[in-house]
């Protein structure tokens, strides 16, 4: 008797929602179910895995994914997608490297490289979500488009070259020193997931991805400046590629343009697999948290078992196609575009 | 006598092809219930969204509290004192409760810049008292059932009521229709609780609400201002004769031309039914037969016309094309039976933009023009040629972008879409929406033809009016339910106010 007026996306939801509790609960707590079912699994074919070491290598391996991850899920759950992070995190990280002591300019201003790459990155960040809006580019081109410039830029300023970093102290703050046996960079990516954490709860920005991503339009009946909010938090994710930048730099040592290779894939991927949906405003920072464990422990697992490096690629894509299956509730999807 | 809090002074808003608001007036009084009421189209909700600032008037002005006023948006309408509960639910799923409520107005929540969730909570814990209902205000508004969404968004506009200083009005688009009894009852004892406090304007097909609530009822048809009346000198037949108006015109729907559908039986539908759509639908269809289905937005005869045309499945009854038992489930199968829908949506569904007009033509028949793998163009082209003489459609010729031709001569490619796909049974939804006067004749004018020829059409008109004056037969539908079928033959049609009494 009810739903009478309403379209067809809406009563296709309301159906939805009265098709069960339990299988909206599975969807929730699905990526955690995969990640221990995951960790059993792996333990179970070598025993090595749960290692005091194997732990810590598995952190520190996941430090840089969690920050760029961080950035990114914004974007997503404001219903957008930023495929610049490779781009940007280039920069960022040849930026950090050229303003400490390094074999190519003669700055060095140790730590202050990092709020500057930080300052550099959500600049350019603010520049996708300035052309996006402006411009009424879809993000999926303005930051792919931006992501080739970042590399492109990159390797201009060095000329194919790469930078020597000569700070120890920047290395070790960062990334190398280690606290309890766990290096900087870990304590950095929990920092990092915090400050993500908070904006996604406690502030009108985070609140406004999720009201941006679920509905544009009521968002802009209900007062929310939509622009504004999205040219902002390009800039956010900017400011968490401008952080792994500074990170990717001091962990190897080096600066260059090809620094992020791989890294775009490896965070779409988390992101998905934790279950955040492309589609906008269902996910959290939290979600991708353990979306990034997933896939470093499936990858730290096959390393274990001896797989091929060509395979392991093969099966985290093949595990993209599998957590959308899995985590979307394709049944109110009127078109699978 | 006092000034009025809101009120507009002959404000018109236009649509390509159609006038929303017509030189309407309009004003609300200090605690005041306004009902507004109207056939679908009559430009109730587009004064509605003109009050609260999501559609600017092409003329005329606003006034709040006798001081002209432009509202720019919803928020500004908020800050001015006008809030509105939306016809179409406006509650994300994905926030919770406190978070919708306060949604786009965080500010009072702010603290150092980070936003205080108990302040909130405790804030929406005493709105949601406002409308006595007792969920927890960190619930996700998609786990509530929608009646509950249904409270949350009337409680959203009421949070205007401790947020503004001074007399607030309060705009009802149909709040009352996905509520229970029980709840439209404590809906309305609300409106009454807050009376001294805020002026509300309510819309609804329930005519019986309408007078049951409100201090005085303005009558709108086809944009414009018809009658005011106060609701205690009025009953619903009243108001039935004035939503409805004038009289048919027998000439504008070709009703000489009106053919007496053969006694074949093209299209039976038995005991049809789609949980939460509408239920229990038998009827059948003749050749050259017009039947007319009648009913209000959310009668479901929307849903029946998409079911019939394989667009959505259907739960349970069946379904017989030619006597044959067809089970469609895609478009493409019903297409294959000889089943068209002409869909309300013409430039989303009708039509493919940006194709050719031949190419739109030939969508829907495409293997008849294809041979091994090229498409015969000059096939193609002839036909599309033919049929462009045929409806006199006006293009520049058969390779003009369907984009770029006016809604008349696009709705008359999608029918000749249909005719060419070899369709004979033609579902018609709202066929004559967004065409201007001229083209509408067109529109009719082909109807008879095809029906002249055998066709059977089945039709949800634009209007009650073009309905009645189609149809050889009308069906009336209400909350997913037929509720009468009216005998429409030339010189003997049914009165509309007798359709409109079963429709509401």
């Amino acid at each position: 008797m009810y739903q009478m007026f309403l379209g067809g996306a809406l009563r296709v939801k309301a159906a939805a929602l009265a098709g069960g509790a339990w299988s909206k609960q599975w969807r929730r707590w699905a990526p955690v179910a995969v990640l221990v079912g995951l960790c059993i699994i792996i333990g179970l074919f070598n025993p090595n895995f749960f290692g005091g070491a194997n732990f810590v290598r598995m952190l520190n391996t996941a430090a840089i994914p969690l920050v760029i991850c961080m950035g990114v899920t914004f974007v997503i759950l404001m219903g957008s997608i930023d495929l610049s992070a490779e781009g940007v995190i280039a920069i960022c990280a040849v930026a950090a490297s050229m303003l400490v002591a390094n074999d190519f300019t003669g700055i060095a201003i140790g730590l202050f490289s990092v709020p500057a790459a930080i300052l550099i990155g959500s600049l350019v960040g603010l520049l996708n979500g300035f052309i996006h809006v402006k411009f009424r580019i879809p993000s999926f081109m303005t930051t792919l488009g931006m992501g080739f410039a970042g590399i492109g830029l990159a390797t201009a300023i060095l000329g194919g070259v790469m930078v020597r970093i000569s700070d120890s102290s920047f290395r070790d703050y960062l990334s190398l020193g280690r606290v309890f046996d766990i290096p900087a960079a870990v304590y950095i990516a929990g920092v990092a997931v915090i400050v993500a954490y908070v904006i996604q709860e406690r502030t009108r920005i985070g609140r406004w991805v999720y009201a941006i991503g679920t509905d544009e339009a009521t968002a802009r009946n209900a007062g929310i400046p939509v622009d504004r909010t999205r040219i902002i938090v390009f800039g956010i994710a900017g400011a968490f590629y401008g952080l792994a930048g500074a990170l990717s730099a001091a962990q190897i040592g080096r600066g260059h343009a090809l620094i992020s290779q791989d890294r775009l894939f490896t965070a779409i991927t988390a992101i998905v697999v934790g279950g955040t949906a492309l589609s906008g405003g269902v996910g959290s920072v939290l979600n991708s948290v353990i979306g990034v464990f997933i896939v470093i422990v499936l990858t730290n697992g096959m390393v274990l078992m001896g797989i091929e490096p060509y395979v392991q690629k093969g099966v985290q894509g093949l595990l993209i196609i599998a957590a959308v299956a899995l985590a979307l509730d394709r049944s109110r999807l009127d078109v699978v575009k | 006598m006092t000034t009025p809090v809101l009120e507009i002074r002959n404000v018109s808003k236009s649509f390509p092809g159609v006038k929303a608001l017509d030189d309407v007036s309009f004003a609300i009084n200090k605690g005041e219930v306004v009902g507004l009421i109207g056939e679908n189209g009559a430009g109730k909700s587009t004064l509605l969204k003109v009050l609260n600032g999501i559609y600017q008037p092409d003329q005329g002005s606003i006034f709040v509290d006798g001081h002209p006023v432009t509202i720019t948006s919803p928020r500004h309408a908020f800050d001015s004192g006008i809030a509105m509960v939306f016809q179409e639910q406006s509650v994300l799923p994905t926030l919770t409760v406190a978070e919708n409520i306060f949604l786009g107005r965080e500010e009072e929540f702010l603290r150092f810049g980070l936003l205080s969730k108990k302040r909130m909570n405790a804030a929406a814990t005493k709105e949601l008292a406002k409308v006595h209902l007792s969920v927890n205000p960190a619930m996700r508004c998609g786990d509530l059932s929608f009646a509950d969404r249904q409270m949350v968004e009337i409680a959203k506009a009421l949070s205007l009521d401790t947020r503004i200083k001074g007399h607030v009005t309060i705009l009802l688009d149909e709040p009352t229709s996905v509520l229970e009894k029980r709840e439209a009852d404590l809906l309305f004892s609300i409106v009454r609780d807050l009376k001294s406090r805020a002026s509300f304007v309510f819309i609804s097909h329930r005519l019986e609400e309408v007078l049951e609530i409100s201090d005085r009822v303005y009558v709108l048809r086809d944009g414009k201002s018809v009658k005011e009346l106060e609701s205690r000198d009025a009953t619903v037949k009243d108001l039935h004769q004035l939503m409805v108006g004038r009289q048919l015109h027998h000439e504008y729907y070709r009703e000489a031309r009106q053919a007496v559908p053969s006694a074949t039986t093209v299209l039976e539908v038995q005991s049809l039914t789609k949980s939460g759509s509408f239920s229990n639908i038998s009827f059948a269809l003749h050749e050259g037969e017009v039947l007319g289905i009648a009913g209000v937005i959310g009668s479901g005869r929307e849903d029946l016309a998409r079911c019939l045309a394989g667009h959505t499945p259907f739960d349970s009854g069946s379904l017989k094309v030619k006597g044959e038992q067809v089970h469609f489930s895609a478009a493409y199968d019903a297409t294959a039976k000889g089943v068209g829908l002409v869909p309300a949506e013409r430039k989303v569904e009708g039509l493919v933009a940006p194709f050719t007009v031949a190419e739109n033509m030939t969508l829907a028949a495409l293997p008849k023009f294809v041979s091994g793998f090229r498409i015969r163009f000059a096939d193609e082209n002839a036909v599309a040629r033919q049929w462009i003489e045929r409806l006199s459609i006006k293009t520049p010729s058969t390779a003009t972008m369907v984009g770029s031709l006016s809604g008349g001569n696009q709705q008359k490619v999608v029918l000749a879409k249909w005719r060419i796909a070899g369709v004979n049974i033609l579902i018609l939804d709202h066929p004559t929406r967004g065409i201007d006067v001229g083209a509408k004749e067109d529109v009719y004018e082909l109807i008879r033809d095809m029906t002249a020829e055998g066709l059977a059409v089945i039709l949800l008109g634009d209007t009650l009016e073009e309905v009645i004056g189609l149809s050889n037969r009308v069906l009336v539908m209400r909350d997913g339910e037929v509720t009468a079928t009216f005998e429409a033959a030339p010189g003997n049609k049914p009165a509309q106010v007798d359709l409109v009494s079963h429709m509401v």
